[in-house]
């Protein structure tokens, strides 16, 4: 009860603690992670590792912007295969309400969405207490200008150049993501009971006589539903396939285009288009992605210069060496 | 029987002692203390109510209905809702685990046993189920919880010693006196209980802890509600943009995107679209934030736990974060108050030295005569011929052995004196041995060396002294004590010998003792008086010792007037003071006593790498000023190097305001004199703020202000003084201060400095303190608890402050700062490019990411690798953390994160989005693809723009991060190969197949990223923005290196050759003189030992002497309690319970 005076505190280092046992359990464990003892690089950035890199950056971007640039301005040769594109300007294909206009499950082919779209589509979703298929208003708004390319040459009448519907959408897009009605019966039947969307002229049974390129696996409709990132945009259209080596694709001459008109774009000061093009190794004309290389090349290889100046005259000399303290 | 107590509605309490049925009337509370929150039935429903309560969660589920309108919905649901579950799940469970722990601290406390009587008999109890009016018994060394009063014990008079070390961290003992009426009751110590569980007193005291919160979380809240801020502009931007552009554009848009009515209103239109981008670009402060704060720190709070340098292995003690949250602040620290007893001392005092008739004894020299620190070489003097000795002494000086063979008597009579004049009481334990009890350890330290130097004190009655001298038995009559008080400073007895000679020992404070010498002591005064110094220079502390032989006439005389004095019923104070100082005058000096206070250990080096680090240190002590100036010098705060120390012990409050503006002008003038061209300039500066003059003070100077002047220092219009005052000294100890006052001054510091503080403590005197300050630290592994548990860090020894300021603090900050840079800079980058995205989509809140990267980015592909920097990260190891405490002071000028670092962060995130939202347009902008399908479609835009800044991101964190880790390189690589997976995965086709519309993105990874020019974008966007902010810090670190920077260099470059050698600071001992007497004890005892009363009955003499000392045998229990009283009011502060 009463404090005993106890000269053994008075040893140096403390008491001697309790048995071992309690002692070994408590002291923490001499590991590496727990000790904060873990082995570790340590990067610093230094004039040796920083320069290089800028030089370096500046020489391998510079020469690809070149290649880039080049290859970009040779694209108009019309030689290969001959890409057909439209372009539409201020078509606000990336609205959010237009976006999510569309029912996936329905172009996948699932009955139960055929007959009973997804709410996102309205007010695409029913007409006339028919479900629409396709329903909602990307697919609505489907582009439906008809081009014709003839090439005038010596001939009294001109010549329809060949294009080729097929192989314009993504192989994943033709062959996953949209499909059409399940069953073995006409096509006209498995649409049955849905409706055309209010602005087109035909059901989408009847886009292509061709049953490979009809209904939901239109590849002029699927090119048309995968939206577009801006408002002005360009979706391919046709191919025109090399037929032979020998000639090229689109020889020189005079051409004749002819539009059916269908698709108004006025009201919304739209634009239309019609691009012939070929592909290079990195895809179609694009002399930004070139200029963009060369011109962040060259300001990493100034800012080695620039680094390499100051480095050499400002910085105060081994500061290793002399830590202030 | 009857308690005041504090509540309006209780004035007081009648209860019956033993009638359960009777006070059951009054619905006390029971026993049972209760500090869990939950049980299992209430944990679902009051844990969410109180998750919900926190703003940010409040918050995220306001946006979780805003998702579900379908008009403003831009974002699915579960982008919200899966990060939201994820934090309020982990949340609960870390509560649910947390509150079972307290669960079992509860049920261990509640479970003690304690014996009660009920229906007459002794039954066990357990605690819990004590109730208020049970009569309790309780036997040595039991612990007691519940407040109880004191009904009688088995000691002579009612006496029982209570230890408060879980009150206050005293580990001496407290007297307690049981009630006259009830005393002469029992044999053994029966006990009421007043007050129970939550009524208690510790628990009335402990208040509600109060929820701390780091400068960091402060600004973290202010930067959100910015941020906030400006996403509301943002959103108004875009909302008009929107506006506009309805009427513009999209209404002539119609034909294609139908409006529904009711929304054919273009600023209906503008509404709508605020909110769905206020959706949308909520992701700048994701609540995984939160999340990752938290569990950094916890991370954090685990290294501290698992730290082996602060392990104590002494008393198997490791260092405890107790609280998770407050790890970064540990690294801003400007002020540390720290208690002294128990803190920076270890309470245990040593006899070191001694000086003996003008010779130093206790000296350690080597062979060549030098003095030597003291080293295991050197054999300690042989006790063991000694039966009575206490095995764990230790002298290393021989000498005072041979002195005493040789029979000196100078010496004799010094350790005569000190088995003497002391108020020990003695006691045999079980084994035959002598223990004694002692009252302060001052004296015990003296006595056990007396003991061992075979002058040992045996026991005492009222009336006489028993010693052992050198094998004989002497019996000495007690003839008076005079006490000690604060006035005296000094005390005295008068024994008659058996030869019968009358002497008076006397031992106190030099500087009063060496007034009171007979004028032939000169000699030995000056040499003593050398002496001295150079033991005070050591840090000990210091007691003179005198003795006086008295004639028997003049004694008889003298003790007739004391007779006389006592019995007055005027003056009686005065007079008998003024007959002590009659009587101890011409003193024969004898010698000096140096005892050591020890210090913890490594105090002194952490003192001074602490100042160092620029951390002021704060000493508050219940101490008196002597003592805790002596350890001021001790432990270096105080040097003689300093300026000038200010002492403020003014009475009144005008006293205490002439010493502080006294003191000021002082500091002033003396600074005046040392740049005497800048005079003018420094009176204007005078009338300006404390901070600003603050810098023109050159020179150290220390501030030392006891209770009484701080209790009217602290009233608001001396406030300012003192704190300016204070502020300008490198060094401040406060003494005699109330637990209370400790919490003032932290206070006030905390308010008017706006400085992080730390408080650290080991009683539950310091309770206040440690709850007040930002950090409050426990020394642990002591008998008391409550500092601990009051505590927000636990360590068992103070100078593993160092390591915990210096290496956790410091990296906590540093990680904790790089973490948040990153965090918002990443968001910001993620984000922002649905704004400029707005501007091409019609202002209409389509997102440009996938949902599903949306909802993942914050918490799977960028969550890691910075939660990897923000535990890992190490700029310089810890070794020079340790070596180079200026490496401290970026954290106290915060530095790291401040709202300017965070609008560089958020520039360099704005900067970064416009890179990756604009170079890929500026690609795909009318492009095709490899294939001559288009390229452009939203889709692709959206995996690229994706692509791009999960690796821009993570090069950013490849380049932030110092310290890899495999940890880092797993999660760093890892994030971006879990990226690549899961996208591949969400653009299969067969969890297409499954869920056709949640996943429309089938076959886009593969189509896009097979293709040369969106790798080209990709490289293009990651080097553009990466590319200024490396040239950038590059400069910074070339030219303007910091320390940190040049430690790394040197660290790296040293790697490989031989660690660096520690740069210990080395210890200075100043040798100024001071005089350092102080009893740690209470006045009072001396009459307790004169009136026997503390004495069993076995050993009282006959009672026809008793009369003859004992004066007034009601006045001294009075005294006594008032006493004490006053030390455990100053805890209870203003609930004192009147015995």
């Amino acid at each position: 009860m009463a404090m005993n005076y106890n000269a053994k505190d008075e040893v140096d280092g403390g008491p001697p603690g309790p048995p071992g046992g309690a002692a070994k359990n408590r002291r923490p464990d001499n590991t590496a992670f727990k000790q904060q003892r873990l082995p570790a690089w340590q990067p610093i950035l230094t004039a040796g590792t920083v320069l290089p890199t800028f030089f370096i950056i500046g020489l391998i971007f510079i020469p690809i912007g070149i290649g880039i640039f080049v290859t970009s301005n040779n694209i108009r040769e019309i030689e290969g295969n001959v890409f057909m594109y439209y372009g539409l300007s201020n078509f606000y294909q990336n609205h959010r309400r237009y976006v999510k206009s569309r029912d996936d499950s329905q172009l996948n082919g699932d009955s139960s969405a055929l007959l009973n779209p997804s709410k996102e589509c309205e007010p695409y979703r029913r007409n006339e207490d028919k479900p629409i298929a396709p329903c909602g208003a990307i697919a609505n708004s489907m582009f439906n200008d008809t081009l014709e390319l003839f090439l005038v040459g010596n001939a009294s009448y001109p010549t329809l150049i060949p294009l080729k519907k097929k192989g314009i959408a993504w192989w994943t897009d033709k062959n996953v993501k949209f499909r059409n009605p399940p069953g073995g019966e006409p096509l006209a039947e498995r649409f049955k009971g849905t409706t055309k969307p209010v602005n087109w002229v035909n059901p989408v049974y009847m886009l292509d006589p061709d049953s490979d390129n009809n209904g939901f696996i239109n590849e002029d409709f699927i090119v048309w539903m995968r939206t577009a990132a801006l408002p002005t945009f360009r979706k391919l259209y046709r191919l025109i396939e090399r037929k032979s080596d020998l000639h090229p694709t689109l020889p020189a001459g005079q051409y004749y285009l002819n539009i059916t008109y269908n698709y108004p774009v006025h009201s919304f000061d739209g634009r239309k288009r019609m691009i012939l093009s070929t592909i290079s190794w990195m895809g179609g004309k694009n002399p930004f992605l070139g200029i963009a290389y060369i011109a962040v090349g060259s300001i990493s290889f100034l800012l080695g210069v620039v680094l390499l100046v100051i480095n050499h005259k400002y910085r105060n000399s081994s500061n290793t060496a002399d830590i202030t303290i | 029987m009857f308690c005041s107590e504090k509540k309006l509605l209780e004035v007081e309490r009648k209860v019956k002692a033993n009638d359960r049925e009777y006070n059951e009337k009054f619905q006390y509370a029971d026993n049972r203390i209760h500090t869990s929150k939950y049980n299992i039935l209430t944990f679902l429903p009051i844990n969410l109510f109180e998750q919900f309560q926190r703003v940010a969660n409040a918050y995220f589920l306001f946006l979780l209905i805003l998702q579900l309108i379908p008009e403003i919905s831009s974002l699915t649901w579960f982008t919200t809702i899966v990060p939201l579950v994820l934090v309020i799940t982990m949340t609960a469970v870390k509560d649910a685990t947390d509150d079972c722990f307290r669960h079992k601290s509860d049920n261990q406390v509640n479970n003690r046993q304690s014996e009660v009587l009920i229906d007459g008999k002794l039954q066990n109890e357990k605690w819990m189920n004590v109730k208020v009016g049970d009569i309790i018994k309780l036997e040595n060394n039991q612990f007691v919880a519940a407040d109880l009063l004191l009904l009688s014990s088995s000691e002579p008079h009612g006496l029982c010693y209570i230890e408060t070390a879980e009150l206050d961290g005293e580990t001496n003992l407290k007297v307690r006196h049981a009630l006259a009426v009830t005393s002469e009751l029992g044999a053994d110590i029966s006990r009421l209980a007043k007050f129970d569980g939550p009524d208690t007193k510790l628990m009335q005291n402990s208040g509600k802890t109060k929820f701390k919160r780091t400068s960091i979380d402060r600004l973290m809240n202010t930067l959100v509600l910015w941020i906030f801020g400006f996403l509301v502009c943002l959103g108004i931007i875009l909302a008009i943009g929107n506006s506009i552009w309805e009427k513009q554009v999209g209404d002539q848009f119609r034909s294609f995107l139908f409006w529904k009515e009711g929304e054919k209103n273009s600023v209906f239109s503008g509404f709508l679209t605020f909110w769905s981008y206020i959706i949308i670009l909520n992701t700048v402060v994701p609540i995984s934030l939160y999340v990752s704060v938290e569990v950094i720190r916890l991370g954090h709070s685990y290294f501290i736990n698992w730290d082996r340098k602060m392990y104590y292995s002494g008393k198997a003690t490791p260092a405890e974060a107790r609280t998770t949250t407050l790890n970064e602040e540990l690294g801003q620290i400007e002020y540390v108050f720290s208690d002294k007893t128990g803190t920076l001392t270890q309470n245990i005092m040593t006899f070191k030295k001694c000086s003996i008739n003008g010779r130093i004894y206790g000296e350690v020299q080597d062979d060549l005569g030098q003095k030597t620190d003291i080293t295991k070489k050197k054999e300690p003097v042989d006790f063991s011929v000694n039966s009575q000795a206490e095995r764990t002494f230790q002298f290393f000086d021989h000498n005072l052995m041979e002195a005493i063979k040789l029979g000196d008597p100078k010496v004799h009579e010094f350790l005569r004196l000190l088995a003497l004049c002391h108020t020990v009481m003695s006691e045999e334990n079980s084994a035959g041995q002598l223990i004694y009890q002692v009252q302060s350890p001052d004296e015990g330290a003296l006595v056990t060396a007396a003991r061992n130097f075979g002058f040992t004190f045996k026991s005492r009655t009222p009336e006489t002294i028993t010693i052992e001298e050198l094998g004989t038995l002497v019996t000495y009559q007690l003839l008076a004590f005079l006490d000690f008080n604060n006035i005296r400073k000094r005390m005295s007895v008068i024994v008659r010998n058996p030869k019968g000679q009358i002497k008076l020992y006397s031992k106190g404070a030099d500087t009063i003792l060496f007034e009171k010498l007979h004028p032939s002591n000169e000699d030995l005064l000056t040499l003593t008086s050398d002496h001295l110094s150079e033991f005070a220079g050591e840090g000990l502390r210091t007691l003179a010792i005198a003795y006086r032989d008295l004639d028997d006439k003049y004694f008889k005389e003298w003790h007739k007037m004391l007779e006389d004095a006592n019995t007055a019923t005027d003056e009686r104070d005065e007079r008998i003071a003024g007959l002590y100082e009659e009587i101890e005058r011409d003193l024969m000096l004898l010698g000096a006593t140096a005892v050591e206070d020890k210090l913890q250990e490594g105090v002194i080096e952490t003192v001074t790498s602490l100042s160092l680090a620029n951390i002021k240190i704060w000493v508050l002590t219940g101490d008196k000023q002597e003592t805790a100036i002596n350890i001021g010098y001790a432990c270096n705060m105080l040097t003689d190097d300093m300026n000038d120390v200010f002492i403020i012990a003014g009475n009144t409050a005008a006293e205490v305001r002439e010493e502080l503006r006294k003191a000021k002008e002082n500091l002033f003038g003396q600074n005046r004199s040392f740049s005497n061209g800048r005079v003018v300039f420094e009176k204007k500066q005078q009338l300006e703020l404390a901070s600003v003059v603050e810098e023109t003070i050159t020179g150290d100077y220390a501030l030392v202000i006891n209770g009484h002047s701080l209790a009217h220092a602290l009233e608001s219009d001396v406030k300012n003084d003192l704190l300016e005052l204070a502020c300008m000294c490198k060094t401040v100890v406060c003494c005699r201060v109330t637990p209370l006052q400790k919490a003032q001054v932290v206070e006030l510091v905390k308010k008017y400095r706006n400085a992080v503080t730390l408080a650290i403590g080991d009683g539950a005197n310091d309770v206040s303190m440690i709850k007040c300050a930002h950090i409050g630290v426990g020394i642990s592994g002591q008998e008391g608890l409550q500092a601990v548990l009051a505590s927000d860090y636990s360590f068992a020894q103070f100078r593993y402050l160092q390591r915990l300021l210096l290496v956790h603090g410091r990296w906590s900050y540093f990680r904790m700062c790089k973490f948040l840079c990153y965090f918002f800079y990443k968001n910001f980058a993620f984000t922002l490019v649905h704004f400029w995205f707005g501007f091409f989509c019609g202002f209409s809140a389509q997102t440009v990411y996938d949902q599903w990267f949306i909802t993942l980015f914050n918490i799977v592909y960028t969550s890691l690798p910075v939660l990897a920097m923000g535990i890992f990260d190490q700029d310089v190891n810890d070794q020079n953390s340790m070596d180079y405490p200026q490496l401290y002071q970026p954290g106290q000028l915060n530095l790291l994160f401040n709202k300017r670092k965070f609008l560089i962060c958020m520039a360099h995130g704005i900067y970064t989005s416009l890179a990756l939202f604009f170079i890929p347009y500026g690609a795909f902008y009318n492009a095709a693809g490899e294939d001559g399908q288009h390229l452009a479609d939203y889709q692709s835009f959206a995996v690229t723009m994706a692509t791009s800044l999960v690796i821009v991101v993570s090069v950013q964190i490849a380049l932030d991060t110092s310290y890899w880790t495999v940890v880092n390189h797993v999660f760093i690589w890892g994030s971006i190969a879990t990226y690549f997976s899961i996208l591949f995965t969400m653009h299969s086709n067969g969890i297409f197949a499954i869920f056709p519309n949640q996943f429309p993105f089938v076959g886009n990874a593969r189509h896009s990223l097979t293709q040369k020019c969106i790798w080209l974008v990709i490289l293009l966007t990651t080097v553009a923005s990466v590319m200024p902010v490396v040239a950038f810090r590059f400069l910074k670190v070339d030219l303007f290196p910091t320390l940190s920077d040049q430690l790394r260099q040197r660290q790296k470059a040293q790697k490989k050759a031989r660690p660096l050698h520690s740069r210990r600071p080395q210890t200075r001992r100043s040798s100024s003189r001071r005089s350092g007497y102080a009893f740690a004890h209470q006045e009072g005892y001396g009459e307790l030992i004169t009136s026997g009363k503390n004495m069993r009955a076995k050993n009282l003499p006959p009672t026809s002497g008793l009369e003859k000392t004992l004066y007034n045998s009601t006045s001294w229990i009075e005294n006594l309690c008032k006493k004490t009283t006053d030390t455990v009011s100053s805890f209870s502060q203003d609930k004192t319970v009147k015995l």
